[in-house]
């Protein structure tokens, strides 16, 4: 409190509510930033996440774009080229995706900086199975994958590349999957940060050493495992 | 003529200074360049439109990052004087501005400069501002903050970003029907008259001010 006098001699005393109000909107969003990751889990699990994606700051997809567009792919014309060091080189049609034992599951989608979406049903074939039906030669020891943008590329070790939920991803979200989310066909890697789901998945090439993608290639970890390390069940495979 | 005038000119009485209206003016270009690029980056899934992306949160980003400086700029050095005043007007409340605000109006008020509404309105920007300045640094350099972090500081950003919004709408709305109130950001001057109606505590300190001078 001060006290200040006008022209007439009053004596007149302020109170400081700038302060007030100040400390009490940064306190706020201070408590925000440390507890909002609780308070949104809380509310995507009391009221489920179809709601949540209306409230602000709820579950949504942040769309990325490493070239600023998306790649518009058909799904009649869309092929996956397997590759490399296995030994029947094969290409894909969507319908031959299709027609292979199919996974499903529902799994939270994690954004590296911060945005998730929990609940998100992915449908696929397990890159597993991909892997086994081409035939992995001896020495290989990783996979590549690249994109139909042309500028993303990923990567993964063999042992990574054999989880039970990591999938070439044709259904997403209980529809196939859009052009905006990287269809008609996507990686997504379960265990790790976003980045590692590659979008609009044009080649699989299984390689004989580890080649950093796209975003590893600008600071990312090479491996992306949700808690940081090296993965909660799985074994390091010796890469930083 | 100079009779006719010289009375006039007494009638209009300094609102903004020079200084105030060009911060003023600085402010709402970078508010609106901030504005109008969150909403493909924010929306772009929604729409599913091309863009670039990068470009736009480029913009953004600087946008962002310069908010404060014509705030900084005009609260320092000589020409400040009109801005730090204000700034203490807003900040300092009457116990009899805190009534009117609680009672959302119906109170007696000897108004000052700008009505406790409006000074809410100046401390929750401002406050804003920082907020967003923060969590939106976390946003871009998240690397050095834990992961709960980062989706904190999206979920502060966010709610902040719809706040705001609807705060400066509301700015926007109160302008465009308050005629002449909105005329002294472009012009600098209000009418005696229209300060004797909104503002009659600051028009009596003006005008001591004038004659101790």
């Amino acid at each position: 409190m001060t006290t200040e006098s006008d022209e007439r001699g009053e004596s007149k005393s302020t109170v400081n509510v700038g302060r007030r109000v100040f400390l009490g909107v940064a306190g706020l969003g201070a408590l925000g930033v440390a507890f909002g990751n609780s308070v949104q889990n809380f509310l995507g699990d009391a009221f489920g996440s179809g709601l949540g994606g209306l409230l602000p700051g709820g579950d949504r997809f942040r769309i990325y774009s490493i070239t600023g567009s998306y790649p518009k792919i058909t799904r009649d014309k869309y092929r996956l080229k397997v590759s490399g060091l296995v030994d029947h080189p094969t290409t894909f049609t969507l319908a031959e995706l299709q027609s292979m034992p199919k996974t499903s599951f529902t799994k939270a989608f994690q954004c590296v900086t911060g945005w998730r979406v929990p609940d998100v049903h992915w449908e696929g074939v397990k890159l597993s199975d991909i892997l086994d039906r081409v035939g992995v030669q001896s020495g290989a020891v990783a996979v590549s994958f690249d994109s139909y943008d042309h500028a993303d590329t990923e990567s993964l070790s063999l042992d990574q590349a054999r989880l039970h939920d990591v999938i070439v991803a044709y259904s997403m979200l209980g529809a196939p999957v859009t052009t905006e989310h990287g269809g008609p066909v996507r990686l997504y890697v379960a265990p790790m940060f976003g980045y590692k789901s590659l979008k609009w998945l044009s080649g699989i090439r299984v390689v004989d050493v580890v080649e950093p993608g796209f975003w590893e290639q600008n600071g990312y970890p090479v491996n992306g495992w949700l808690d940081g390390t090296t993965g909660p069940n799985n074994p390091d495979p010796g890469l930083t | 003529m100079s009779l006719i005038q010289a009375p006039a000119k007494s009638l209009q009485v300094l609102r903004f200074d020079r200084v105030q209206r060009g911060a003023h003016w600085v402010n709402a270009l970078l508010f609106f360049s901030l504005m109008f690029t969150a909403i493909p980056l924010y929306f772009g899934s929604f729409f599913g439109v091309v863009f670039p992306r990068h470009l736009i949160e480029m913009i953004h980003l600087w946008s962002g990052l310069a908010l404060p400086l014509p705030i900084i700029v005009s609260l320092i050095g000589p020409w400040g004087v009109a801005m730090r005043r204000d700034v203490r007007r807003i900040n300092y409340w009457t116990h009899e501005e805190i009534r009117w605000m609680r009672t959302l109006g119906k109170s007696r008020l000897d108004a000052d400069k700008f009505n406790p509404g409006q000074k809410l309105n100046a401390i929750f920007v401002g406050v804003s501002i920082l907020v967003m300045l923060v969590t939106g640094a976390m946003l871009q350099w998240f690397r050095f903050f834990p992961v709960p972090w980062r989706s904190g500081a999206t979920f502060v950003h966010d709610v902040f970003a719809y706040a705001i919004f609807f705060v400066v709408i509301g700015h926007i709305v109160m302008a465009l029907t308050h005629r002449e109130a909105l005329r002294s950001i472009f012009k600098g001057s209000v009418s005696r008259s229209w300060a004797e109606r909104h503002a009659t505590r600051w028009l009596r300190e003006e005008q001591s001010d004038r004659t101790r001078q």
